[in-house]
């Protein structure tokens, strides 16, 4: 149960949050954002399980309760962590407290309100990444959309109402075609599956139990719900070219709300890749894996000629977060053991590089009152400390060894220069590999120019070193990176462990 | 009956109701003065809640259960089933709000005392509508239900919005209450009979025709009272005109009243497999009004400013919806008591979600912040608890997940396709991703917009308690629903499989 525990405390705080009085909201919402956090170290230490959680592997921590049944297949609250899932969850966690530090010192209208909605957030995104029946995911997964849309639409920047509504819409619109994908594998599975339970349907497709449904064969079925997921995910990734609400979103949202999209809800439309499209399904990826491979590598270059392109600070990193997730795509669809090992890693690096960069540039707004590349230069004088976490940081986007970037592009080059399934793998490797030098190419002019040199900027704010409680989070995260990149096997092993068996085809043993 | 207690137990919602609004009449005898607005609301309210209980309490302890133990009272001319109570909780809960909401909405009203005995009467007639086992009971409870409404919607009679949409509601009524009386005579001469079971039991050798016409024609009061098409046109100025407690209080239970028509009537009297014998193929019909509904409600609330307008064609919508409920039953159809079941388990879902979102228009109403999307901007800041419990109402009558109304759809939708009624559910996918733009438009206009001017706000000086407590407890609901559907969706399921 202390899974549940974890969300109950998250859930619980929020409302209590929302509560409280605006001026210590904060403090009280960062304190309640610990109890999940020292939980969720507590779940990592204990955590033995092996194997993929829908491929008949052990499951850690679950519960499995029955919610209800209708016309003969059950719904239940049925949760439960992997060696995939455990590493997101922790990171949910771990940003969450960070990013609710970031937001101290721009915050400053309607805290409590503010507070609530991240929490609340938290409790449905440790849902997403625990749950294991499709109704209880999907309810968590629709439930993230509602408190990031008020984020965005009440705390955000001047064009706060078309960035909320343009994310509502996309992501919403994308729901529905993957729900729609996913029931018709449901309804062509007929009377082999009883339940929602995702363990329960990945192997009934892997036994060949999906029929001909409404006179579909079930190949083409699969195709359709194949790529009706697929799509419904992409946007979420975002992957080229579905990737137009991100940049707007993020440039929009508060550096808290960027940190926990760039950070978490980027890695739920992966993650649900991963377990929907290419744990279920991996016929089908198998037969579009040029297409696929094709679009990953599309989206890291052009994500990143796109950041190359931009003035605003926080474009860039929005920019450069599609090319990431670009590398994600390519180390899922190799189907190697290191190449969705790999993805998986990139998944939980990105989200600490990422969340790093948007706080930084955070920090250096709330200064500066300005984010243009053009507008700014020689932050490193005024601001030593925020500056070099930024260098840092950048230079693990960049792919710097030791560091968590490193380890994570590494593991997904190795897997898919070998990779068996998808023809002329050398090729999209070397073709994504050059994306690592467009992102120092657009990371080095863009912090040339605003970091160094001597300090200039037009304004009448006194800018100076950072708050602590603004410096603490980026140096924590610094540390993360770095410990993350020099140790990549505290996570790494696990990760292996569940995706080994999504890779050896699929074996029903439960 | 278990425990010895009479049959007559079994209508004790009904009674309660009755007793309630005797009560009421007589409260207001004793005490004619300006402080019987709260005894009448505080009366009206626990009679109301009583009856839920007792609806509850009949459904738990098993003293009717869907497999045998419906109740036939007065020469089978009632029958208390497990569908009934559940119907008469929706009835009941959507009362209780009403009357709560309807304190302060009257606060300064000459004579708000009649409203609440109204209500609780044709809340009474619905009970008797849910257990007619009759077609005479079932038409004398309709019309316990039409005529206080008539009255409730011209309740305002200095308004003259008000009196118009009552004269309305009342000359649409008054036609289909004789269609749908002439439809009973041709059902009563074709079978000879009242009683349901009797006439679906009945010989119609020679007779189909007329019989057709009856079952045509009754079809005809239900799309009254369901407010579908084609007898739809009242809906959207009678809930415009009215004070907005009994727009609520008509669109959800009396909306509900008519289904529990649709429902057992067209089952029991007429079972699926006389009727595809005798090509009388009444679910073709409803599946073409439920088409049609579905799609004018939902276009039609697309193109609305005013909030409350907006809120009456989503009715519409959403009548089309559980409409689907008699629309996708064929004959040995796998899945014919999930889909009735799924659509009452909408009802009350939607009981709670639109009854609270006409009484948020209520609460407007009452700081007289005016009708349009435009003059709902930002009210966020000045009654964010309210404006929450609204967001909560608009994603969850859009079906969006985390809410009851996700639920409550999806099963319906599901229930269809395992039926065969792909092109249904489909329909209604692609209506409820209409009604996500009008619906998400006052979210956006409460939560994201600036108000017209910094005075704007102004307006909300008080902080009408009753309402608030009525507009939370239903925000609750719709939550509380999701983890608590299991219980609802198996009740009704059961309920209405008994039927089949």
């Amino acid at each position: 149960m202390i899974l549940e525990a974890l969300m109950a405390a998250a859930f619980v705080g929020a409302l209590t949050v929302f509560l409280a009085p605006d001026e210590w909201a904060g403090r009280l919402a960062f304190a309640i954002s610990l109890i999940p956090f020292a939980g969720s170290l507590s779940l990592w230490s204990g955590f033995e399980a092996g194997g993929n959680a829908l491929l008949g592997g052990e499951i850690a921590y679950a519960t499995r309760i029955e919610w209800l049944e209708v016309g003969g297949r059950s719904v239940s609250w049925f949760v439960g962590l992997d060696g995939i899932s455990l590493p997101l969850f922790v990171l949910t966690t771990f940003l969450v407290p960070l990013a609710i530090l970031s937001a101290w010192t721009p915050v400053d209208t309607r805290q409590s309100q503010f507070y609530g909605l991240m929490l609340f957030m938290e409790a449905n995104l440790l849902g997403v990444f625990a749950a294991l029946d499709f109704f209880l995911w999907f309810v968590f997964w629709e439930a993230v959309l509602v408190p990031m849309y008020f984020l965005i639409g009440i705390w955000g920047g001047p064009r706060r109402k078309y960035a909320a509504i343009k994310f509502f819409v996309y992501t919403n619109a994308a729901s529905l075609l993957m729900f729609i994908g996913f029931m018709s594998l449901v309804f062509a599975l007929g009377d082999s599956v009883s339940s929602f339970a995702l363990p329960e349907i990945a192997q009934a497709i892997a036994a060949g139990d999906l029929s001909a449904w409404f006179g579909i064969p079930p190949d083409r079925i699969a195709m359709v719900a194949f790529l009706a997921m697929f799509l419904g995910f992409a946007v979420k990734v975002p992957i080229v070219p579905f990737h137009t609400w991100l940049p707007d979103a993020h440039v929009q949202a508060p550096t808290p709300a960027s940190v926990l999209l760039a950070g978490v809800l980027l890695k739920m439309g992966t993650y649900a890749l991963l377990r929907f499209n290419f744990t279920m399904l991996p016929e089908q990826a198998s037969i579009l894996a040029v297409p696929i491979a094709a679009v990953a590598v599309v989206s890291v270059i052009y994500g990143a000629m796109l950041a190359l392109a931009q003035k605003d600070l926080k474009r860039i990193v929005a920019y450069s977060s599609v090319s990431s997730m670009g590398y994600v795509i390519l180390g899922l669809i190799v189907f190697t053991e290191y190449g969705i090992g790999g993805a998986t890693f990139q998944m939980v690096a990105h989200g600490l590089i990422s969340g790093l960069m948007f706080m930084a540039v955070g920090v250096i707004y709330n200064a500066t009152h300005t984010r243009m590349v053009g507008d700014m230069a020689g932050m490193a004088d005024r601001m030593p400390v925020t500056v070099g976490i930024l260098v840092a940081g950048a230079f693990g986007y960049m792919g710097l060894p030791l560091m968590a970037g490193f380890a994570g592009e590494f593991f997904i080059f190795v897997g898919s220069l070998s990779a068996p399934a998808l023809p002329y793998a050398p090729a999209f490797t070397a073709l994504a590999m050059f994306g690592i030098v467009i992102v120092a190419g657009y990371l080095l002019s863009a912090m040339q120019s605003t970091l160094f040199g001597p300090f200039e900027l037009e304004t009448d704010y006194d800018v100076g070193p950072a708050a602590f409680h603004d410096v603490a989070p980026l140096a924590v995260l610094l540390a993360a990176i770095i410990v993350l990149g020099v140790a990549p096997d505290i996570f790494f092993e696990m990760i292996r462990d569940a995706a080994l068996p999504v890779v050896e085809g699929v074996t029903v043993d439960g | 009956m278990v425990n010895g207690l009479p049959a007559v137990t079994a209508l004790l919602p009904a009674l309660l109701f009755a007793a309630t609004g005797l009560t009421l009449l007589l409260v207001d005898t004793i005490r004619p003065d300006a402080r019987s607005n709260t005894s009448m609301a505080v009366v009206g309210a626990i009679g109301s809640l009583a009856a839920l209980a007792a609806s509850v309490w009949l459904t738990a302890s098993g003293a009717v259960n869907p497999d045998s133990g419906a109740v036939l009272l007065f020469a089978d001319a009632i029958k208390v089933d497990t569908m009934a109570l559940f119907f008469t909780a929706i009835f009941a809960s959507v009362t209780a709000l009403v009357l709560v909401a309807a304190h302060d909405y009257f606060h300064d009203h000459d004579n708000p005392a009649a409203f609440y005995s109204l209500v609780t009467f044709a809340a009474t007639g619905m009970a008797i509508l849910a257990v007619a086992n009759s077609l005479a009971v079932v038409f004398v409870a309709l019309e316990m239900v039409s005529l206080p409404s008539y009255v409730l919607v011209a309740y305002l009679k200095q308004n003259r919005g008000s009196v118009e949409a009552g004269l309305k509601y009342f000359l649409v009524g008054a036609l289909s209450s004789a269609i749908f009386l002439f439809g009973i005579s041709l059902v009563y001469a074709a079978t000879g009979s009242l009683i349901l079971s009797d006439i679906a039991s009945a010989s119609i050798e020679g007779l189909t025709g007329v019989l057709g016409v009856g079952i045509v024609m009754m079809i005809g009061g239900v799309a009254f009272k369901t407010a579908s098409v084609p007898f739809h046109f009242w809906a959207p100025e009678a809930y415009e005109g009215a004070p907005a407690p009994v727009s609520a209080f008509l669109s959800s239970a009396s909306k509900a009243a008519g289904f529990v028509v649709a429902f057992r009537v067209f089952t029991e009297a007429f079972p699926i497999e006389m009727a595809v014998a005798a090509n009388i193929d009444w679910m073709l019909a409803f599946a073409i009004l439920a088409a049609v509904t579905m799609t004018l409600g939902n276009f039609a609330a697309a193109v609305q400013e005013e909030v409350k307008r907006m809120l009456a064609y989503s009715s519409i919508g959403h009548a089309g919806y559980a409409l689907i409920g008699v629309a996708a039953l064929t004959v040995d159809g796998p899945a014919n008591g999930t889909v009735m079941g799924a659509a009452m388990a909408h009802l009350l879902v939607y009981g709670f979600m639109n009854t609270g979102a006409f009484l948020f228009v209520a609460m407007a109403e009452r700081w007289g912040v005016g009708r349009t999307f435009a003059d709902y901007a930002g009210l966020w800041r000045r009654a964010p608890v309210a404006s929450v419990a609204m967001a909560v109402f608009m994603f969850s009558l859009a079906g969006l997940p985390p809410f009851a109304g996700f639920f409550s759809k999806y099963f319906l939708f599901q229930a269809a396709i395992d039926n065969g009624f792909l092109w249904l559910a489909g329909l209604g996918a692609i209506n409820s991703v209409v009604s996500l733009y009008y619906y998400s438009r006052v979210v956006k206009a409460l939560f994201l917009d600036d108000p017209a001017s910094p005075s704007a706000l102004d307006a909300i000086d008080v902080r009408p308690t009753a309402l608030y407590a009525a507009v939370v407890f239903a925000a609750v609901a719709t939550v509380l629903l999701l983890p608590g559907f299991g219980p609802v969706i198996e009740t009704a399921e059961a309920a209405a499989s008994a039927l089949f």
